[in-house]
């Protein structure tokens, strides 16, 4: 310490994590989820790679099972929004006014603007971004990640971090014309390395090609956490 | 790419970090930052001069202190700064590393002026 003219000159320890706010908001709307069971995902995606088709294709194959919500995230526009809602589907957009990705004080605004009278599944579709999505929480209880065939199999050796972030993976567009030029092997190495946990399902939007295996990974996910995994064994049987 | 937001939380913690006590001004802060953060300094200094005008944090240096990457192999324990291209152990070639250092991410201290008694 320093003394002065009337002042004393210190320094203060503080040790405190610069995204606390967001953190702790994260986990208050994951409480909020919780309560009102609903499996909140968070799909993160380069522009283009598929989010709102994915999503769109994900809730017509099993809506008759389960309740769903959608958050739309872009920096402008409402194009994906009356998408989705012209398929009936409950849907909000938050415009982010250039911010790259979704916080959870935006989230959290939003939250009461549906109502939760049975359990559901909420998509949380982020801003287009392989980067700063991947270091903001929003209170989601999954982490999906989006590549694409176009895009090049060198997606995740480029953006590492989402990729070691996401709870499940999927690769979009596999009857794509450019797929000739992707390396699916190498994709699935670096993958494999850098998330060792995370199923990776291929899948085709346009034909529907590998939907099935990723729609029951999605409900037994969604039967586990608020019907207890006997429930999802018992669907799964039903399926099979 | 988000230099904004986090400036944002850096600022409000610094407020809340100093209010209720004898601290007239707070004339730097010490950030602890990984390089695999995506955060570049410049941009959060610049944010903060516009940000912290009016507040007690206002003309804050910011000193950055730079962790650089460590990663670490889960089935020999090999450290290393440098991570293989292909994501695999370059003393045993396992395919299981976790990142040890470089994503660090936090406001260390202050350095504040208080009215004496």
């Amino acid at each position: 310490m320093v003394e002065g003219k009337g002042v004393a000159l210190m320094k203060m320890d503080v040790r405190r994590n610069i995204l606390e706010a967001n953190e702790k908001l994260a986990r208050d709307n994951n409480d909020f989820f919780t309560a009102n069971r609903v499996l909140a995902v968070n799909v993160m995606a380069s522009p283009g790679a598929g989010k709102t088709s994915t999503i769109l294709a994900t809730i017509e194959r099993l809506r008759a099972l389960v309740k769903f919500k959608v958050i739309e995230g872009d920096i402008a526009s409402s194009v994906d929004t009356e998408k989705l809602a012209a398929h009936g589907i409950d849907v909000l957009q938050i415009n982010t006014g250039n911010m790259c990705h979704l916080d959870a004080v935006m989230i959290g605004k939003v939250l009461n603007r549906f109502s939760y009278d049975a359990p559901s599944i909420l998509f949380i579709e982020n801003v287009g971004n392989l980067v700063c999505p991947a270091d903001f929480s929003m209170g989601e209880h999954l982490n999906l990640v989006i590549a694409s065939v176009p895009e090049g199999h060198d997606k995740p050796v480029k953006y590492p971090g989402i990729f070691r972030k996401a709870d499940a993976i999927l690769l979009n567009k596999i009857d794509s014309r450019d797929s000739e030029d992707f390396d699916r092997e190498a994709f699935h190495q670096t993958v494999q390395r850098l998330n060792r946990t995370a199923p990776c399902f291929e899948i085709s939007c346009r034909s529907g090609a590998g939907l099935d295996a990723w729609c029951s990974w999605l409900m037994e996910q969604f039967l586990t956490r608020y019907f207890g995994s006997r429930s999802a064994d018992q669907a799964a049987s039903q399926r099979g | 790419m988000h230099e904004l937001a986090v400036t944002e939380g850096l600022l409000q913690i610094i407020l809340d970090q100093v209010q209720g006590t004898k601290v007239t001004r707070v004339y730097g802060a010490t950030l602890v930052i990984g390089d695999l953060a995506s955060i570049v300094d410049e941009s959060v200094q610049f944010y903060f001069d516009i940000l912290s005008k009016g507040t007690v944090a206002e003309g804050a240096r910011l000193c950055v202190t730079r962790v650089a990457p460590e990663y670490g192999c889960r089935s020999c324990g090999f450290l290393s700064a440098e991570r293989s291209q292909s994501y695999r152990c370059q003393a045993c070639g396992a395919e299981d590393i976790f990142i040890g250092k470089g994503q660090e991410f936090y406001l260390d201290s202050i350095e504040v002026e208080t009215a004496d008694g």
